[in-house]
């Protein structure tokens, strides 16, 4: 049950890298970077599983948030240029 | 316990299904505000539905509190960077494709 769950999500992650690697604009590359992270967090919960040592879910806890502050600054540095600037700064 | 296994099974089976339905439309949607929407059903609702099965295996455990965290934290966060990645797509000039074909069609009839 749980290896045909793994075996889902990493096709699923697979999918995502390649739209990641063809992609037509920066913009998808960065969905299919966020979707990739989405997934390793469901990767690491279903391993622990898998393996009967639930014990990795404070490490997918942190991946969640390092991807939302990943992807958020990879937008930011991709829109200003500088990850410094204030958003209200001169526009 | 025999009801709770099943139950799980179908929960997680049907996540892992949704989760490959959206990396396909990732993969072969036309146009990049079309592709958020795969991208919308992998985290909402086949992380839900995965992240619900484990929890239903745990049984009641500081595991089940701490997959509640997840689930949490990720439905807040990842509708909020795909709003950013549409927002900032939009912002740098990025339009949607638009179907034209119906237009078309009303100008030849």
């Amino acid at each position: 049950m749980f290896a045909a769950t793994m075996a889902a999500v990493l096709v699923t992650m697979i999918l995502a890298l390649g739209r990641a690697v063809l992609g037509p604009t920066t913009y998808d590359r960065i969905l299919g970077v966020n979707m990739a992270g989405t997934k390793t967090v469901l990767l690491i919960a279903v391993l622990g599983f898998l393996t009967g040592r639930p014990d990795f879910l404070d490490l997918a806890l942190i991946y969640v948030f390092l991807n939302f502050i990943g992807t958020l600054a990879v937008l930011k540095f991709i829109e200003h240029g500088d990850l410094a600037r204030n958003a209200g700064d001169g526009e | 316990m025999e009801t709770i296994d099943i139950a799980s099974w179908v929960v997680l089976m049907l996540g892992a299904i949704f989760c490959v339905i959206g990396g396909i439309g990732l993969h072969r949607l036309p146009d990049f505000f079309s592709r958020l929407h795969g991208a919308g059903i992998t985290d909402t609702l086949g992380a839900g539905l995965i992240l619900f099965g484990l929890m239903l295996q745990a049984g009641l455990t500081l595991i089940t509190v701490k997959l509640v965290f997840i689930l949490a934290i990720l439905w807040l966060t990842s509708p909020t960077s795909t709003h950013a990645i549409a927002k900032a797509a939009r912002l740098a000039g990025l339009e949607p494709k638009l179907d034209t074909s119906d237009d078309a069609s009303e100008g030849a009839s």
